[in-house]
């Protein structure tokens, strides 16, 4: 479907809205069509294409709100969903914070932000079939002890998304993404390991080679046979760009307003205050062009922007929507992220930690004994008390090296002693999704293990 | 109800002529067999937070899958629209799997067995919104009651209705509705000026809305929250390192969820990347354990008439006295290795196709009275409750996250404690049951289960058991 017919859908919604009596609606709608192809031992396995639409209504009358979605945009579908939003908004209660973004607020960046690229939706099906092949074959061509694969994959997707509201804002934008992966397994007498790795770019030339993406996976997978468990003991712990970023999902946790209003966070009311190590600076940015948390407008219809969350270790701001700006008695950021159903809730753009001047390696070096971790499994953190403790796997180091591969343990500490604990950041931030962090390494955290 | 009056041919007139022509269609181009998912699934879910209904949401989404297996290869499309052209469209995109000329033909389509596990007359979200309403309302006051201290309640319930009909052409077509509500709270507590901390518990299932008055009250979950939270206003530092673990009954059973289920899909198995790959017949746990895996459970979150592959679930033992015994097969696995489907195929939606997943997983009683088993352990930790957990399937390695835990101190609960992340190796890990208790219980109703982007609802269970040997995170 063409986006300017999701627009007039919109439009549409947002009338019948009015007309049934809603004081102000919002109407946002998605198109979307997904293509993933699976190689697994050099043998095509799943191949799957297909699109679907969707629309999402959310209503006021005064300040009761109510909310509704549904995949059929024929009238009779967009009408039924007209009318259930109206009917929640009369058994709901009011909510004096309930409310659209001011008129002043909503608007759209006029920059390109090189979202959407038109080679995603040209490419031959045997040309990605190819790149999983190739992806997979290198994997299994690394190292001897690569016996086996979960496969190799290609992804892409082309999405399309409509905004409007009763203020009078109305935008739409498309963007691309496709991918490379391969899941190598490594075998080593008793020891059965797995790791993965990807390439993700908005057009197919912004990827990287599909026999690299292979081979880094086979060299991440083949470095964790014959993993040991280590001594219980307090040591500085060393977090790989690629499980860094999680430590910046926990943040992201700590910062958004609902968790700050309802002070379900250890980051509530420290606003201006040093929370973290001087090295710490920390942000989130949806208006870097071709980047994937980048976006023209966010799920209100309010420009996306930068926000400085933490400055050299000091609290700067909340990530915010309308609803927990009206709370917090502050103004949106313009992180307002939701998908067909419900309510806005809250999301981050481009989220990430500045880059450090060591190298990865130059950190290692300074390291007599620690644990450099490469995967962390497991929910345990806990946003509101700060408290950590998660399974972990990787390498641990000796001497400035990287002496030998460490699995089923833990690593604990609280998020407040991590952040004022950081004792290095690494030169190697890359933006390889929405967030993005840089080698970092904490001074001191509890490793359990025998 | 026979086919003629089911939810997709009353609805959108969908004949049994039109679900074999699809099915041909799919398999024109040479595929060995090929199904469709029709699914319609209607929800609601309402959330209230400082005492004000902050989101009410319905909703309805509803498409078609097409599914052709060509040897070992899969071809998959889906439409959200279930006009004729569509669908036929889908059905030509998933055929592009296989080529060469049409081999298979399309079994003329035989309903399957009937059976009904949730009798459920009017589905939660068939009642009046406002009712629904109230009970979240209810929850809040309760928790807020609860204790002073008490100052943050969310409450979220959250129902729908799924109808679902499955055609193969080996000439299977089932249907079946099913429909789902849970209910969950969180409460947060602090002491003046303390640190706040959280409490979570809910549940349901497939019922009637009257489960709600009758069975769990809104009340019972709110006051569960509370306690929770309350109790960790006072919780110390958990000790890091190997210790003795005595579960308690009930949702710590999601360690066998992680620990063995998964491990036990018969897709990782079909390929030799699970840890359990390859040890039927072997001892992978102690001879005090036997492993269900039973989707045929009246009303429970994860039972199922029929699997999302048409399939009547089933009882399926996976581990018997420490033996393994059998894995859990969709429909593509069992093609390949030959063997009979137990009834685990399931999607989360028409968008997905159909995995070997888990429905409710429990290991049977033991004869150790529960009392004795906490009494046996000079030094140890008791987890009552656990917030969830991840299993990395291929070296077996799995976490799961305490919420309620106690240390125990010369064979009694003595002090709560913070809670503590654990992790051990699915098939070393259950080596070390030495006791299992008389109590089995299943959980309230509230598991989801992730693989791959695909969620479902799933149940666990477990009686107190005692593992000698697990590793404890620590909380410092």
């Amino acid at each position: 479907m063409q986006l300017s017919e999701l627009q007039e859908i919109a439009q549409s919604v947002i009338r019948q809205a009015r007309d049934a009596g809603a004081t102000d609606a919002e109407c946002t709608m998605q198109d979307g069509a997904e293509f993933s192809a699976n190689v697994r031992m050099g043998e095509l396995e799943t191949l799957k294409e297909a699109g679907s639409r969707g629309a999402g209504l959310r209503v006021l009358i005064g300040r009761r709100m109510g909310s509704s979605y549904t995949s059929d945009l024929t009238p009779d579908g967009i009408r039924q969903m007209v009318r259930s939003a109206i009917d929640l908004a009369a058994v709901t209660t009011e909510d004096p914070n309930a409310a659209l973004p001011e008129p002043e607020e909503l608007g759209s960046l006029r920059t390109d932000l090189r979202l959407f690229s038109e080679d995603v939706a040209g490419l031959p099906t045997e040309l990605k079939i190819d790149a999983a092949k190739r992806a997979e074959a290198a994997a299994l061509a690394f190292d001897p002890r690569i016996t086996n694969s979960e496969g190799g994959s290609f992804d892409s997707n082309i999405g399309g998304r409509v905004f409007a509201n009763s203020r009078g804002f109305a935008g739409a934008y498309r963007s691309t993404y496709c991918s490379i992966s391969a899941v190598p397994v490594a075998t080593q007498g008793e020891s059965m390991e797995r790791d993965y790795w990807f390439t993700i770019a908005r057009d197919y030339a912004g990827l990287e080679d599909a026999a690299l993406v292979g081979r880094m996976a086979a060299e991440r997978t083949v470095r964790r046979l014959g993993a040991v468990k280590v001594e219980t003991q307090k040591v500085p712990v060393i977090f790989e760009p690629r499980v860094a970023r999680t430590l910046l999902g926990n943040l992201f946790e700590a910062v958004e307003g609902r968790a700050i209003y309802r002070q379900a966070s250890f980051l509530a009311g420290k606003l201006g205050e040093k929370i973290a190590d001087e090295r710490i600076t920390l942000i989130d940015d949806g208006t870097l062009p071709g980047l994937f948390g980048s976006q023209p407008f966010d799920d209100e219809g309010v420009p996306t922007r930068r926000t400085m969350v933490i400055e050299r270790g000091v609290l700067k701001n909340y990530l915010l929507n309308t609803y927990t700006a009206r709370k917090l008695g502050m103004k949106t950021t313009g992180n307002a992220s939701r998908g067909i159903t419900g309510n806005a809730g809250i999301g981050y753009g481009n989220f990430f930690l500045e880059a450090g001047q060591k190298s990865a390696e130059e950190i290692l070096r300074g390291v007599k004994n620690g644990f450099y971790v490469t995967e962390l499994i497991g929910s345990g953190v806990n946003t509101v008390t700060g408290d950590y403790s998660r399974g972990a796997v990787g390498i641990w180091v000796r001497d400035g090296e990287l002496a030998f591969p460490v699995s089923e343990v833990t690593i604990a500490s609280t998020l407040q002693e991590m952040l004022n604990g950081v004792a290095e950041i690494g030169n190697d931030l890359e933006f390889r999704g929405s967030v993005s962090a840089p080698t970092i390494m904490i001074g001191e955290m509890t490793v359990a293990g025998r | 109800m026979s086919f003629s009056d089911s939810f997709f041919a009353v609805r959108f007139g969908i004949s049994r002529r039109d679900l074999e022509n699809y099915l041909s269609e799919a398999l024109s181009r040479g595929g060995d067999y090929a199904d469709l998912y029709f699914e319609y699934l209607a929800t609601s879910s309402i959330s209230i937070d400082e005492s004000i209904v902050k989101s009410a949401t319905q909703g309805v989404s509803l498409g078609v899958g097409v599914r052709v297996i060509s040897g070992e290869r899969t071809g998959y499309a889906y439409s959200d629209d279930l006009s004729p052209e569509k669908i036929r469209h889908a059905a030509q995109v998933a055929a592009l799997i296989a080529s060469g000329p049409a081999k298979v033909e399309t079994a003329s389509l035989q309903e399957g067995r009937k059976r009904n596990l949730y009798p459920v007359l009017t589905a939660p979200s068939e009642t009046a919104f406002k009712e629904r309403v109230e009970l979240a309302q209810r929850a809040d006051r309760a928790a807020r009651a609860y204790d002073s201290r008490v100052f943050q309640v969310q409450v979220t319930y959250a129902d729908n209705l799924r109808q679902v009909m499955v055609a193969t052409s080996d000439g299977v077509l089932n249907f079946d509705r099913q429909p789902l509500a849970r209910m969950s709270v969180l409460a947060l507590a602090k002491d003046t000026d303390g640190v706040p901390q959280q409490g979570h518990a809910g549940g349901g299932g497939r019922y009637e809305l009257d489960w709600f008055q009758t069975e769990r009250t809104p009340e019972y979950f709110a006051k569960e929250a509370a306690r929770q939270a309350i109790m960790q206003l006072g919780a110390a530092e958990v000790p890091a390192g190997e210790q003795i673990v005595v579960l308690g009954p009930g949702w710590p059973g999601v360690l066998l969820h992680e620990a063995v289920g998964h491990g036990l899909e018969a897709d990782f198995n079909r390929k030799g990347v699970s840890a359990f790959s390859g040890r039927i017949g072997q001892q992978v746990a102690s001879p005090l354990c036997t492993i269900i895996d039973d989707g045929t459970i009246g009303g429970r979150r994860g039972s199922l008439n029929v699997d999302d592959e048409g399939n009547q679930t089933q009882r399926n033992v996976l581990i018997e006295n420490g033996i393994l015994r059998g894995y859990l097969q969709d429909k593509l696995s069992s093609r390949i290795l030959g063997t009979a489907p137990t009834g685990s195929g399931r999607r989360e939606s028409y968008e997905h196709i159909p995995m070997p997943r888990m429905t409710n997983t429990f290991m049977l009683a033991g004869e150790s009275d529960p009392a004795d088993i906490i009494k046996s352990v000079p030094r140890g930790l008791y987890c009552a409750n656990f917030a969830g957990g991840q299993v990395d399937i291929t070296s077996g390695n799995f976490v799961f996250s305490a919420s309620e835990s106690y240390l125990i101190e010369d064979g009694k609960l003595t002090r709560p404690v913070k809670n503590a992340t654990l992790i051990g190796n699915g098939p070393e890990a259950m080596k070390h049951v030495s006791m299992v208790g008389n109590d089995l219980k299943l959980d309230e109703g509230i598991g989801v289960c992730g693989k791959e982007g695909q969620s479902v609802p799933v149940g666990v269970g477990i009686p107190t058991v005692r593992i000698d040997r697990m590793t404890v995170g620590g909380t410092a």
